[in-house]
């Protein structure tokens, strides 16, 4: 292994490792609004919520994230959808995880004990006021390790827009690989790098789940 | 009786599918009047308890508590506002205690008053502190339920339903889940309730506390009353065959 090149790129690969994170964050935000839409819908009392939220989970889990952030990004313009590479990446990882998180969002608040709305509705509380003063707060906690999945293969779906130019960490190993040849030392640079990133945010989520059994 | 009853369930029905599990059931409970409702496992008592409230809805039949009537036919937003209305008035507490893990013993009790009484936290606090000193809990207001032994739960739980000052209590076999030396203290918290006029309706499968405290027993099997009275009378002098099986198995049960 050529590790003099290896020291010699590495710092711009920290800089693509930037917008790498840029990219998860930004994925995570919109990934967590349309998951609690979409758990919102799949709850709801409107079997025409239900059935919108139903297919949104199907249409975007049942398909490629990469046909998704195609037919964004190449076929948008046809239908009058302009947006960048680095847009194009954020909708559509977003939007595609936010189907797995309407899933692991509808999942947590369905396993809190049936006793607990009862015992709410029973002291006269409303469907929405036991929603939140009761199971939600519940479900926020049984929901971060599974969340904390959904965000770990969301930031190693990041890769994926590499295919339509954005400037991130794959991207720039593919780049690199051009100039110098030696694949090996790139992609394991890059892989190291997304290890890394993976680990910290799993001592993240780690800290949460703690904090939130202790209260 | 020409006194008007206090809670008036009028031909209460219920099936799931095609199996039914009330069959025209009607029961009057006087104000201040303790009722213990007894039978064999899967007979409806907690069907019936629950229809009352409306936590399980009737297939037909209605219920009043006083002049209002619980499960009145309305649409489906103004029913909401009134059946949450109706239920602060109808205490509850159920067999696996269903204290809210995340709040304190403080929060479980202050969270419905201060929602809808709209209560200040010094008054709230007061009414908790008042409920607790009530059921014998005031030195474990700041713990979490998790904290608390079974019988310490269902006292919470018991001191949660009172603090909405409801008119009427309903009890689910609220000793059944609990280790045999822990259910004299929540029996004690129920006595301490009868002894002040509580309107009391008590599923239980505990002959001696139904003796004691209740005026009157209702023996239901398969879905309808079998048989009722005072205790004195339901216990020693059954008149149905049913009634004297249940409590010949049930008494040796016990003494096992
Ligand atoms: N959600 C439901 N769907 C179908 N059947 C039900 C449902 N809930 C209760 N049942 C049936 O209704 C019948 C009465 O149940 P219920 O819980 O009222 O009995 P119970 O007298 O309280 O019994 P236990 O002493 O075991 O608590 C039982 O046969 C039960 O299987
Ligand atoms: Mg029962």
């Amino acid at each position: 292994m050529d590790f003099d090149l290896m020291l010699r790129v590495y710092p711009f690969f920290l800089k693509a490792a930037l917008v790498t994170l840029e990219l998860s964050v930004l994925t995570t935000a919109l990934g967590l609004g349309c998951g609690a839409l979409g758990a919102a819908a799949r709850l709801s009392r409107s079997t025409v919520l239900r059935a919108l939220g139903a297919s949104y989970v199907s249409v975007f889990r049942g398909t490629p994230a990469l046909i998704q952030i195609f037919i964004l990004y190449f076929g948008g313009p046809q239908i009058g959808i302009q947006l960048d590479a680095f847009g194009a990446g954020v909708i559509g990882l977003g939007v595609n995880i936010g189907a797995y998180m309407t899933e692991t969002i509808r999942g947590a608040i369905i396993a809190v004990d049936r006793g607990q709305t009862e015992a709410a509705r029973t002291l006269g509380l409303s469907r929405s006021e036991t929603m939140r003063k009761v199971i939600l707060p519940q479900a926020a906690r049984l929901m971060i390790r599974p969340l904390g999945v959904n965000i770990n293969a969301l930031i190693k779906g990041t890769a994926l827009v590499a295919a339509i130019s954005v400037v991130e960490l794959t991207y720039t190993a593919q780049r690199y690989i051009g100039s110098t040849y030696k694949p090996f030392e790139m992609f394991f640079l890059a892989g190291v790098i997304y290890m890394v990133i993976i680990y910290v945010t799993g001592l993240g989520v780690n800290w949460l789940d703690r904090r939130a059994r202790i209260t | 009786m020409t006194e008007k009853p206090f809670i008036d369930i009028r031909h209460a029905a219920k099936s799931y599918g095609t199996l039914e599990v009330l069959k025209d059931i009607s029961l009057q409970v006087q104000k201040g009047q303790i009722v213990a409702i007894i039978g064999p496992s899967g007979s409806g008592k907690s069907t019936l308890l629950r229809a009352i409230n409306d936590l399980d809805p009737l297939t037909k039949g209605e219920v009043w508590l006083e002049d209002m009537q619980v499960n009145k036919p309305l649409p489906p937003r103004q029913y909401e506002r009134h059946i949450n209305q109706m239920r602060q008035q109808i205490g509850m507490v159920f067999q696996h205690f269903n204290l809210f893990p995340h709040l304190t013993v403080r929060g479980n009790i202050t969270l419905a008053p201060k929602m809808l009484k709209k209560l200040s936290d010094a008054e709230a606090n007061a009414l908790a502190e008042r409920e607790l000193a009530h059921v014998g809990m005031l030195d474990r207001i700041d713990y979490y339920p998790s904290q608390l032994s079974g019988g310490q739960k269902q006292r919470v739980a018991i001191a949660r339903a009172l603090a909405m000052e409801p008119k009427v209590m309903l009890f689910d076999e609220v000793t059944s889940a609990l280790d045999p030396e822990l259910v004299e203290e929540v029996n004690l918290a129920m006595k301490k309730l009868a002894e002040e006029h509580m309107t009391m309706i008590i599923v239980t499968h505990e002959m001696g506390f139904a003796q004691d405290v209740c005026d009157r027993v209702l023996f239901m099997d398969q879905g309808v009353v079998v048989e009722e009275g005072p205790p004195e009378v339901i216990f020693r002098t059954p008149k149905h065959e049913r009634t004297k099986n249940f409590l010949r198995k049930h008494l040796q049960g016990n003494a096992q």
